[in-house]
């Protein structure tokens, strides 16, 4: 079963083969072959690390930007997305329902740098009717993982 | 001065306390344990249910239920015990809501053990029957289930145990901390035994949601002639990850649930209202979230049991509940001395399989109510344990 490999690598691209071989019961080789097929088959799109640069003297700016799109002949909703998701400076584009039609992820090395790049870059594309600009104040959770350190297993050491 | 020895009663005087409890405090001195110690899931009651708790305490639910548990939860039981194990309970006179699974074991014994009966307690098995059993007068006896039988209760033990005093067989599958299971078949050989006798079965089946490898949980008291015999104890602690909120239930028979009742009432009242309604929620809404817990269960039981194995510690799959069960006969040491030891050099806490019974000798339980990261951390410690040991 795929999913329950996927499900694994999803919470931990980083077990084993061996780990991975034990937690679904196939062999080394059969889970290779199938992460194999599923890179190639483009369903594993990468493996990355959930980093809190926060921590470090390195943190960066992130914001979300609402997008509004008229969509002209030329131009529609998927162009305009596949033209944002291209700048090195986006993270993530997102089509959405509601009162705006793109979500973009952006990160930069400062707030001006972000706020520029929203004005010369994003608003300046054709059928981009307006944008908003979220800053993102402090991360919490990013992909699953927690970022604060509050939690504590109280459970003792021993019960029966 | 008073004298204590004149007031204590000599049978809970008599009652052996944990032999390991010193070595649980030598585990709470050290910093940086790493435990696979404990009984308890470590998923977080899921969100839907605290909410209904929640939402109980906000529209002022905070009085006393009806003695037996609230109407509307008694309902949820049985339909979840008719969906479940295809075992029909009337909800007005066959369920009682307990605190936790062990109230409804404690008072169950109470209400059917005299002075002298005798109880048939399989063990390796949880702590309770035992001492329960004694502090009402009951005679325990142990059948040692064996590792070979994968630790199942096998009709010829049971037959060769039961004499015209036994009054109760307790029947505590799934297991722990063996993580044995009695699958339809090995049941039907007990209940043959059973059918034509006036012995009860206390099934402790709070374990009975955590079963693995694709066979569901059957309960005794679904077979023919065996749920006019049979109590069936259960609870929210494990399946829905609802240790803290103290709630189980008892059912059988209405002659047998009408006198725990009356236990029940006397020395409890009723089970916690705010538990009460949040446990509707559980077994109403939850069998995607219990799903879920279940198969991050046996990803981790299929990585600690490998891992024992691969450190060259023998362990059978556990079939059930959440516990590995390795042998460490092959270090020699006792299950104590090996404990003691492993948590002097290497900082890991596991319970030594004696604190369940002498048959226990030669294993040690290991939870897996763990993460993987911890599991596997753990598990290096082992390893590097027996090799430095070798």
């Amino acid at each position: 079963m795929n999913i329950k490999l996927l499900k694994l690598l999803n919470k931990n691209a980083r077990y084993s083969m061996a780990d991975l071989s034990s937690m679904t019961g196939r062999s080394i080789e059969e889970v290779a072959a199938d992460i194999d097929e599923l890179e190639k088959s483009g369903v594993i799109r990468g493996y990355k690390t959930v980093v809190d640069w926060e921590r470090l003297d390195n943190s960066y700016v992130s914001a979300l930007i609402e997008l509004k799109v008229t969509p002209k002949a030329r131009l529609g909703f998927e162009e305009v997305a596949k033209k944002v998701m291209k700048y090195p400076e986006v993270e993530s584009v997102y089509l959405m329902s509601g009162s705006y039609d793109l979500c973009v992820m952006v990160k930069g090395k400062t707030f001006q740098g972000v706020a520029m790049f929203v004005a010369k870059e994003l608003s300046t594309i054709e059928s981009v009717t307006s944008t908003a600009t979220h800053f993102v104040l402090r991360r919490y959770k990013e992909l699953d993982v927690e970022l604060c350190d509050d939690e504590h297993d109280d459970r003792g050491h021993f019960s029966f | 001065m008073i004298d204590y020895g004149k007031i204590l009663n000599p049978e809970v005087l008599n009652i052996k306390p944990s032999g390991i409890r010193k070595f649980f405090d030598i585990a709470e001195t050290m910093k940086d344990v790493i435990s696979l110690g404990v009984g308890e899931p470590d998923f977080p009651t899921p969100w839907q249910i605290r909410q209904a708790g929640i939402k109980s305490l906000e529209e002022s639910k905070t009085r006393y239920t009806a003695n037996r548990g609230l109407q509307a939860l008694r309902e949820t039981i049985a339909a979840y015990m008719k969906r479940k194990y295809q075992i029909t309970y009337d909800p007005a006179k066959e369920i009682l809501v307990t605190v936790g699974g062990s109230e409804a074991i404690d008072a169950g014994l109470r209400a059917t053990v005299c002075s002298g009966d005798e109880v048939i307690i399989p063990q390796p098995s949880y702590v309770c029957y035992e001492p329960i059993t004694q502090l009402v007068g009951g005679v325990p006896v142990v059948i040692e289930t064996r590792a070979e039988d994968e630790f199942k209760l096998t009709p010829e033990a049971l037959r060769a145990a039961i004499t015209p005093k036994t009054k109760v067989l307790i029947l505590p599958y799934p297991c722990n901390p063996t993580g044995a299971i009695m699958e339809r078949e090995d049941l039907e050989k007990i209940a043959a035994v059973l059918r034509d006798t006036n012995i009860l079965v206390i099934s402790d089946e709070i374990y009975a949601e955590l079963t693995f490898g694709g066979k569901a949980h059957v309960s005794i008291a679904s077979l023919p002639g065996m749920a006019e015999r049979t109590i069936v104890v259960n609870g929210f602690s494990k399946a829905f990850s609802m240790t803290g909120w103290r709630l189980g239930y008892a059912c059988g028979p209405k002659e047998i649930i009408a006198q725990i009742t009356k236990i029940h009432q006397y020395a409890i009242m009723c089970a916690p209202t705010t538990s009460q309604y949040a446990a509707i929620a559980a077994m109403t809404g939850c069998d995607e979230v219990v799903a879920e817990m279940a198969e991050e269960y046996d990803a981790r039981r299929r990585l600690i049991v490998d891992s024992f194995n691969k450190i060259g510690l023998t362990c059978r799959n556990p079939r059930g509940a959440f516990y590995a069960f390795p042998s460490i006969r092959k270090t020699g040491m006792s299950s104590e001395e090996f404990c003691e030891k492993l948590l002097a050099a290497k900082h890991v806490a596991v319970v030594p399989g004696t604190a369940f019974g002498r048959g226990g000798e030669g294993f040690i339980r290991a939870s897996y109510c763990y993460s993987t990261e911890h599991i596997k951390e753990a598990l290096r410690r082992i390893g590097e344990f027996l090799e430095e040991l070798s």
